[in-house]
Protein backbone atom coordinates (compact mmCIF):
# COMPACT_ATOMS: atom_id res chain seq x y z
CA UNK A 1 0.00 0.00 0.00
CA UNK A 2 2.66 2.35 0.80
CA UNK A 3 4.23 2.06 -2.99
CA UNK A 4 1.36 3.57 -3.82
CA UNK A 5 1.45 7.08 -2.31
CA UNK A 6 3.37 9.28 -3.92
CA UNK A 7 5.93 11.28 -1.62
CA UNK A 8 6.67 14.74 -2.55
CA UNK A 9 8.22 16.14 1.02
CA UNK A 10 9.58 14.09 3.41
CA UNK A 11 9.83 15.67 7.41
CA UNK A 12 11.84 14.00 10.05
CA UNK A 13 10.41 14.98 13.18
CA UNK A 14 12.27 12.48 15.16
CA UNK A 15 13.02 12.94 18.93
CA UNK A 16 10.54 16.38 19.00
CA UNK A 17 8.11 16.17 21.74
CA UNK A 18 4.95 18.44 22.02
CA UNK A 19 4.81 20.84 20.44
CA UNK A 20 6.97 20.75 17.71
CA UNK A 21 6.13 17.75 15.19
CA UNK A 22 2.34 19.81 14.30
CA UNK A 23 3.97 23.46 14.28
CA UNK A 24 7.09 21.95 12.01
CA UNK A 25 4.28 19.96 9.60
CA UNK A 26 1.82 23.04 9.47
CA UNK A 27 4.76 25.00 8.20
CA UNK A 28 5.66 22.43 6.22
CA UNK A 29 2.90 21.46 4.29
CA UNK A 30 2.64 25.02 2.92
CA UNK A 31 6.11 24.36 1.45
CA UNK A 32 4.40 21.35 -0.98
CA UNK A 33 1.31 22.16 -3.69
CA UNK A 34 -2.12 21.19 -3.10
CA UNK A 35 -2.76 18.11 -3.39
CA UNK A 36 0.89 16.87 -2.96
CA UNK A 37 1.76 14.28 -0.04
CA UNK A 38 4.12 15.02 2.67
CA UNK A 39 5.72 11.75 4.75
CA UNK A 40 6.45 12.74 8.55
CA UNK A 41 8.26 10.71 11.05
CA UNK A 42 8.02 11.69 14.86
CA UNK A 43 8.35 9.79 17.84
CA UNK A 44 5.69 11.74 20.42
CA UNK A 45 3.18 9.36 21.08
CA UNK A 46 0.82 12.19 21.40
CA UNK A 47 0.95 12.73 17.55
CA UNK A 48 -1.17 9.23 16.97
CA UNK A 49 -4.35 11.30 18.55
CA UNK A 50 -2.89 15.23 17.98
CA UNK A 51 -1.63 14.77 13.84
CA UNK A 52 -5.64 13.45 13.04
CA UNK A 53 -6.65 16.78 15.13
CA UNK A 54 -4.57 18.86 13.07
CA UNK A 55 -5.77 17.50 9.76
CA UNK A 56 -9.39 17.88 10.65
CA UNK A 57 -8.98 21.24 11.91
CA UNK A 58 -6.66 22.38 9.27
CA UNK A 59 -8.46 20.72 6.23
CA UNK A 60 -5.89 18.22 5.52
CA UNK A 61 -6.07 14.57 5.05
CA UNK A 62 -4.39 11.82 6.58
CA UNK A 63 -3.93 9.17 4.05
CA UNK A 64 -2.12 6.58 5.61
CA UNK A 65 -0.48 5.88 9.45
CA UNK A 66 2.22 3.40 9.75
CA UNK A 67 3.90 2.40 13.23
CA UNK A 68 7.41 0.84 13.25
CA UNK A 69 8.93 0.47 17.20
CA UNK A 70 8.65 4.02 17.95
CA UNK A 71 8.35 5.71 14.60
CA UNK A 72 5.04 6.74 13.65
CA UNK A 73 4.88 7.59 9.81
CA UNK A 74 1.67 9.79 8.25
CA UNK A 75 1.34 10.23 4.71
CA UNK A 76 -0.86 13.66 4.65
CA UNK A 77 -2.07 15.14 1.94
CA UNK A 78 -2.52 18.99 0.92
CA UNK A 79 -6.10 20.05 0.56
CA UNK A 80 -6.16 23.20 1.98
CA UNK B 1 -45.26 35.82 -3.79
CA UNK B 2 -45.02 39.09 -5.58
CA UNK B 3 -41.59 40.19 -7.32
CA UNK B 4 -41.07 42.97 -4.96
CA UNK B 5 -41.82 41.06 -1.45
CA UNK B 6 -38.91 38.98 -2.66
CA UNK B 7 -36.48 41.61 -3.29
CA UNK B 8 -37.56 43.30 -0.01
CA UNK B 9 -37.27 39.83 1.75
CA UNK B 10 -33.56 39.00 -0.25
CA UNK B 11 -32.82 42.63 0.96
CA UNK B 12 -33.57 41.46 4.52
CA UNK B 13 -31.33 38.37 4.64
CA UNK B 14 -28.52 40.00 3.06
CA UNK B 15 -28.59 42.96 5.86
CA UNK B 16 -28.98 40.30 9.03
CA UNK B 17 -25.83 38.15 7.24
CA UNK B 18 -24.04 41.01 7.20
CA UNK B 19 -24.55 41.80 10.42
CA UNK B 20 -24.04 38.34 11.61
CA UNK B 21 -20.68 38.14 10.38
CA UNK B 22 -19.32 41.05 11.49
CA UNK B 23 -20.19 40.14 14.94
CA UNK B 24 -18.90 36.30 14.73
CA UNK B 25 -15.85 35.45 16.44
CA UNK B 26 -13.01 34.81 13.90
CA UNK B 27 -10.74 31.78 14.24
CA UNK B 28 -8.43 33.70 17.11
CA UNK B 29 -7.34 32.55 20.21
CA UNK B 30 -6.85 35.05 22.59
CA UNK B 31 -4.83 34.69 25.82
CA UNK B 32 -3.84 36.82 28.84
CA UNK B 33 -0.44 35.51 30.38
CA UNK B 34 -0.95 36.46 34.14
CA UNK B 35 1.36 33.97 35.89
CA UNK B 36 5.07 34.39 36.13
CA UNK B 37 5.23 30.90 36.63
CA UNK B 38 7.75 28.71 34.05
CA UNK B 39 5.38 25.79 33.92
CA UNK B 40 2.60 28.12 33.33
CA UNK B 41 4.15 30.15 31.02
CA UNK B 42 5.51 27.32 29.00
CA UNK B 43 2.37 25.75 28.70
CA UNK B 44 0.54 29.12 27.63
CA UNK B 45 3.11 28.95 24.64
CA UNK B 46 2.57 25.85 23.63
CA UNK B 47 -0.90 26.16 23.24
CA UNK B 48 0.16 29.44 21.29
CA UNK B 49 2.07 27.67 18.54
CA UNK B 50 -0.15 25.25 18.45
CA UNK B 51 -3.02 27.33 17.76
CA UNK B 52 -0.47 28.82 15.28
CA UNK B 53 -0.40 25.08 13.24
CA UNK B 54 -3.99 24.58 13.41
CA UNK B 55 -4.53 27.78 11.33
CA UNK B 56 -5.80 30.85 14.28
CA UNK B 57 -4.32 33.73 15.15
CA UNK B 58 -3.40 33.96 18.47
CA UNK B 59 -3.18 37.48 20.67
CA UNK B 60 -1.25 36.88 23.96
CA UNK B 61 -1.47 39.97 26.68
CA UNK B 62 1.01 39.26 29.27
CA UNK B 63 0.11 41.24 32.74
CA UNK B 64 1.38 41.38 36.30
CA UNK B 65 3.71 38.59 37.11
CA UNK B 66 3.99 37.54 33.22
CA UNK B 67 5.55 40.98 32.20
CA UNK B 68 9.09 40.21 33.52
CA UNK B 69 9.15 37.19 31.15
CA UNK B 70 9.39 39.79 28.90
CA UNK B 71 12.46 41.57 30.02
CA UNK B 72 16.10 40.86 28.32
CA UNK B 73 18.41 39.61 30.64
CA UNK B 74 21.38 41.44 28.57
CA UNK B 75 19.93 45.31 28.39
CA UNK B 76 20.53 47.25 31.51
CA UNK B 77 18.28 50.48 31.48
CA UNK B 78 19.37 53.63 34.13
CA UNK B 79 16.97 56.37 35.59
CA UNK B 80 14.39 54.29 37.54
CA UNK B 81 13.53 55.00 41.24
CA UNK B 82 14.13 53.16 44.41
CA UNK B 83 10.92 51.35 43.69
CA UNK B 84 11.58 50.74 40.43
CA UNK B 85 14.83 49.51 40.80
CA UNK B 86 13.58 47.38 43.74
CA UNK B 87 11.16 45.55 42.00
CA UNK B 88 13.34 45.13 38.69
CA UNK B 89 15.99 43.88 41.22
CA UNK B 90 13.57 41.35 42.34
CA UNK B 91 11.75 40.60 39.93
CA UNK B 92 13.29 37.80 37.06
CA UNK B 93 15.11 39.58 34.34
CA UNK B 94 13.77 37.39 31.29
CA UNK B 95 12.77 33.95 30.31
CA UNK B 96 15.43 31.70 31.77
CA UNK B 97 15.24 33.15 35.01
CA UNK B 98 11.69 32.03 35.67
CA UNK B 99 10.99 29.82 38.20
CA UNK B 100 8.34 26.42 38.30
CA UNK B 101 5.00 27.01 40.26
CA UNK B 102 5.86 23.94 42.36
CA UNK B 103 8.43 21.70 43.42
CA UNK B 104 10.86 24.95 43.14
CA UNK B 105 12.69 23.55 46.35
CA UNK B 106 14.91 26.81 46.54
CA UNK B 107 15.82 26.54 42.37
CA UNK B 108 16.88 23.08 42.82
CA UNK B 109 13.76 21.60 41.20
CA UNK B 110 13.68 24.49 38.47
CA UNK B 111 17.19 23.59 37.35
CA UNK B 112 16.65 19.67 37.41
CA UNK B 113 13.28 20.50 35.47
CA UNK B 114 15.46 22.36 33.24
CA UNK B 115 18.24 19.51 32.85
CA UNK B 116 15.30 17.32 32.12
CA UNK B 117 13.65 18.96 29.83
CA UNK B 118 16.74 19.66 27.69
CA UNK B 119 17.70 16.06 28.01
CA UNK B 120 13.91 15.04 26.35
CA UNK B 121 14.30 18.20 24.01
CA UNK B 122 11.20 19.84 25.15
CA UNK B 123 11.78 23.41 24.21
CA UNK B 124 12.72 26.20 27.13
CA UNK B 125 10.50 28.91 27.65
CA UNK B 126 13.06 31.47 25.77
CA UNK B 127 12.94 28.95 22.68
CA UNK B 128 9.29 29.19 22.45
CA UNK B 129 9.07 32.45 22.86
CA UNK B 130 11.63 32.59 19.39
CA UNK B 131 8.98 30.23 17.78
CA UNK B 132 5.86 31.96 18.96
CA UNK B 133 7.90 35.38 17.02
CA UNK B 134 8.56 32.92 14.12
CA UNK B 135 5.16 32.14 13.76
CA UNK B 136 3.38 35.45 14.11
CA UNK B 137 2.15 35.30 17.34
CA UNK B 138 0.78 38.66 18.41
CA UNK B 139 1.85 39.68 22.11
CA UNK B 140 0.75 42.80 24.04
CA UNK B 141 1.95 44.01 27.11
CA UNK B 142 0.10 45.41 29.50
CA UNK B 143 1.18 49.20 30.01
CA UNK B 144 -0.77 49.61 33.91
CA UNK B 145 2.13 46.63 34.74
CA UNK B 146 5.37 48.00 33.44
CA UNK B 147 4.58 51.38 34.78
CA UNK B 148 3.32 49.95 38.36
CA UNK B 149 7.19 47.28 38.24
CA UNK B 150 9.14 50.47 37.09
CA UNK B 151 9.79 48.28 33.86
CA UNK B 152 10.84 50.36 30.67
CA UNK B 153 9.97 49.51 27.33
CA UNK B 154 14.31 49.68 26.27
CA UNK B 155 14.47 46.63 28.85
CA UNK B 156 12.05 44.36 27.15
CA UNK B 157 12.99 41.90 24.65
CA UNK B 158 13.31 42.12 20.88
CA UNK B 159 10.01 40.49 19.77
CA UNK B 160 8.82 40.92 16.48
CA UNK B 161 4.92 41.66 17.00
CA UNK B 162 5.02 43.31 20.49
CA UNK B 163 3.01 46.25 21.41
CA UNK B 164 2.19 47.65 25.19
CA UNK B 165 -1.92 48.60 25.53
CA UNK B 166 -4.47 48.31 28.17
CA UNK B 167 -7.31 46.18 29.22
CA UNK B 168 -9.74 47.94 26.24
CA UNK B 169 -7.18 46.05 23.59
CA UNK B 170 -7.44 42.63 25.01
CA UNK B 171 -11.14 42.61 25.26
CA UNK B 172 -11.27 43.38 21.70
CA UNK B 173 -9.25 41.09 20.68
CA UNK B 174 -11.52 38.80 23.19
CA UNK B 175 -14.77 39.39 22.15
CA UNK B 176 -13.96 38.71 18.39
CA UNK B 177 -11.98 35.64 19.60
CA UNK B 178 -13.28 31.76 19.42
CA UNK B 179 -11.05 30.75 22.25
CA UNK B 180 -10.09 32.76 25.24
CA UNK B 181 -8.05 31.79 27.76
CA UNK B 182 -6.61 32.88 31.19
CA UNK B 183 -3.44 31.26 32.78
Amino acid sequence: MSEEIKVDKVMDLKGLPCPMPVVKVSKGIKEIEVGQVIEAQTTDPGALTDFPAWARTSGNEILKTDQDGKVITFFIKRNA
Amino acid sequence: MKKNDLETQFAELKTKVETLSAESAENKLSMIVFSGDMDKVLASLIIASGAVAMGMDVVMFFTFWGTPILRDKGKKVGGKDLMGTMFGAMLPKGACNVKLSKMNMGGMGTAMMKSLMKKKNVASVEEMLAVAGELGVQIYVCEMSMDLMGFKREEMIAYPNMDFCGVATFLEEAKNSKIQLFI
